[in-house]
């Protein structure tokens, strides 16, 4: 039987082109990945036949179209091993659910006294939602440290941090800007120690290795679809049920309530509490596509691939004369991270632009790590699916022709 | 390289960011204002002494790339001596040329900057230094950015 991975890069219909005169090398996945043709295809059938808004409604399309939607709630649940699709819920992308979790769990939970522990690599999503909740409930921050350039969670300090005061613990998965894979399952496993709940930003992880959320032992867990293969505006909350049963809504209005008098409501249980309004029921059947798509190819397989890919291109970039590259030199998620002695971030992206490479130049949204390890950006080349070995030496020939032009041979 | 990037990294630029003109701050400043922008997390100072209405000494210190760091170089070299009104034309002059590729024929070295309107994304670095030491010429408290309908 034919392998999906045999002819991948025809899955994706946005490779087949020229960029300032070359073929497009594509390596700012960990930004966003590009979408295959059958994931389109779901988004496109679902306007071209079933389109209708969901829920209460009596006629046959609506009927479809709530089926499709909850069909794909399902789907997500069985993707990350939830105990039921109502632990599921949809929302713009990561940075939506984790400003869910701060507001409704937090504002529900925390008080002056408590303490919110998260970790030096946090994106700035998994950290100004918590900064704002500790101004609105008193609760203070405090923070696990990165080793330094080798971009791992200092385990020695998590006893000293995890203290009894803490109530939540929140940490990505996958560092966006270091490629470190955090040991998500013993972290959990020791926030529980102290009642801690735990969140998990699974932006980095959740399209390129197998997540299943009772194995890690996580009571939340956030995911943007468009980093897994779907599309821009879905993504999703993993909440445990019994939690999220407790805390009250995020937004209110349309679909979330169970009764309204003129002067007080009642909600409904997860998920329709928490997701008021018209929900984004297409973009949700593009995201139950895109599981589909990634288990046909084997997530274990796919993190294989991109670890694979993120090991030699850090091996080979390190070869490079005045290269800082930054986060483990080992296993790693699939992105390498680094710094020139002298030439900027932005220059280095700019040259490799001209040669047909996507890549990233900056602080990618982690500005306190950045100043913790005395950087103001990073290069960043990320990796997904379908890239291959070719693309690696086609970055490191634009590395060293910038270096070149920069004045440093290499 | 496309003739675009040459324009980009004229000579004048990368020498101006390999040895930048005016670097570190000047004790006597009696003005300073911080730039920052938050797209790429470029930042940059701009020390000024004011003798009257005009700069009698300027200088910055910041990280970026190769255009912020050059045009804040090249900036500095062109503002010392100008009163503030003649720096707020210089700066009008400088962002007609970064944002339509213009060149005024009377305008120096800043005419290298003419090749970013290429690179819109890069637009931001040449100004940043430049809104900063209007700030500091103004009095501005604000940090500046280059996030505003001003760029």
């Amino acid at each position: 039987m034919p392998s999906p991975w045999d002819r991948i890069r025809d899955e994706f219909p946005i490779l087949n082109q020229q960029v300032n005169g070359r073929p497009l090398v594509y390596l700012d996945n960990a930004a966003t990945t590009q979408k295959p043709r059958t994931v389109i295809a779901a988004l496109d059938r679902f306007y071209a036949q079933d389109n209708a808004n969901v829920h209460r409604g009596l006629h046959a399309l609506s009927m479809r179209s709530t089926n499709h939607y909850e069909g794909a709630r399902a789907r997500v649940a069985a993707f990350i091993n939830a105990e039921a699709p109502e632990e599921v819920i949809f929302t713009r992308g990561t940075t939506e659910s984790i400003n869910l979790v701060a507001s409704s769990w937090g504002g529900a939970n925390l008080r002056k006294g408590d303490v919110i522990l998260l970790t030096e690599m946090e994106h700035h999503s998994n950290l100004v939602p918590w900064q704002v909740v500790a101004q609105r409930t008193g609760a203070t921050l405090r923070y696990l440290p990165v080793t330094g350039d080798e971009g791992l969670l200092d385990l020695s300090a998590l006893d000293r941090m995890l203290t009894p005061e803490v109530k939540v613990f929140a940490f990505t998965h996958v560092s966006n800007t270091l490629g470190t894979i955090n040991p998500v399952a013993e972290l959990c496993a020791r926030a529980r120690k102290v009642g801690a709940v735990t969140v998990i930003d699974a932006a980095q992880s959740i399209g390129h290795m197998p997540i299943d959320v009772r194995a890690i032992g996580c009571d939340f867990l956030a995911f943007s679809g468009h980093k897994m293969a779907s599309v821009t505006g879905i993504g999703a909350l993993y909440g445990r049920r019994a939690l999220l049963d407790a805390m009250p809504p995020y937004q209110v209005g349309g679909g979330m309530i169970s009764r309204v008098d003129f002067f007080e409501s009642l909600w409904k249980p997860s998920p329709e509490r928490f997701e008021a309004g018209t929900p984004n029921f297409a973009d949700a059947v593009a995201l139950g596509a895109s599981c589909d798509f990634l288990d046909s190819l084997g997530r274990q397989r796919i993190r294989e691939h991109d670890g694979r890919l993120a090991r030699a291109a850090y091996e080979r970039l390190a070869q490079l004369p005045g290269i800082r590259l930054i986060g483990p030199a080992g296993e790693r998620g699939g992105l390498v991270s680094f710094a020139f002695k002298s030439v900027h971030a932005h220059d280095v992206v700019t040259f490799a632009d001209e040669d047909g490479i996507a890549l990233r130049g900056g602080h990618h949204c982690n500005q306190p790590l950045m100043k913790r390890l005395g950087l103001t950006s990073t290069v960043r080349a990320s990796f997904y699916v379908y890239n291959e070995e070719r693309e690696i030496d086609a970055l490191v020939a634009s590395m060293q022709r910038t270096l070149a032009f920069f004045g440093l041979e290499a | 390289m496309s003739a675009e990037l040459s324009d980009l990294y004229q000579n004048v630029i990368l020498d101006h960011n390999r040895r930048p003109r005016n670097r570190g701050r000047i004790p006597s400043a009696n003005r300073s204002a911080h730039g920052d922008n938050p797209s790429c997390g470029d930042q940059c100072d701009v020390f000024l002494r004011l003798d009257g209405d005009r700069i009698a000494e300027i200088s910055f210190e910041g990280s970026g790339c190769a255009i912020s760091q050059a045009s804040a170089s090249l900036m500095t070299t062109q503002l010392k001596g100008k009163t503030a009104a003649e720096a707020e034309k210089l700066y009008g002059q400088f962002h007609e040329i970064v944002t339509t590729g213009k060149e005024p024929e009377d305008m120096s070295d800043l005419g290298a900057f003419a090749g970013v309107h290429a690179f819109p994304a890069r637009i931001k670095c040449a100004t940043l230094s430049w809104h900063a030491a209007l700030n500091a010429l103004r009095g501005d408290p604000v940090p500046a950015t280059t996030e505003s309908h001003l760029d």
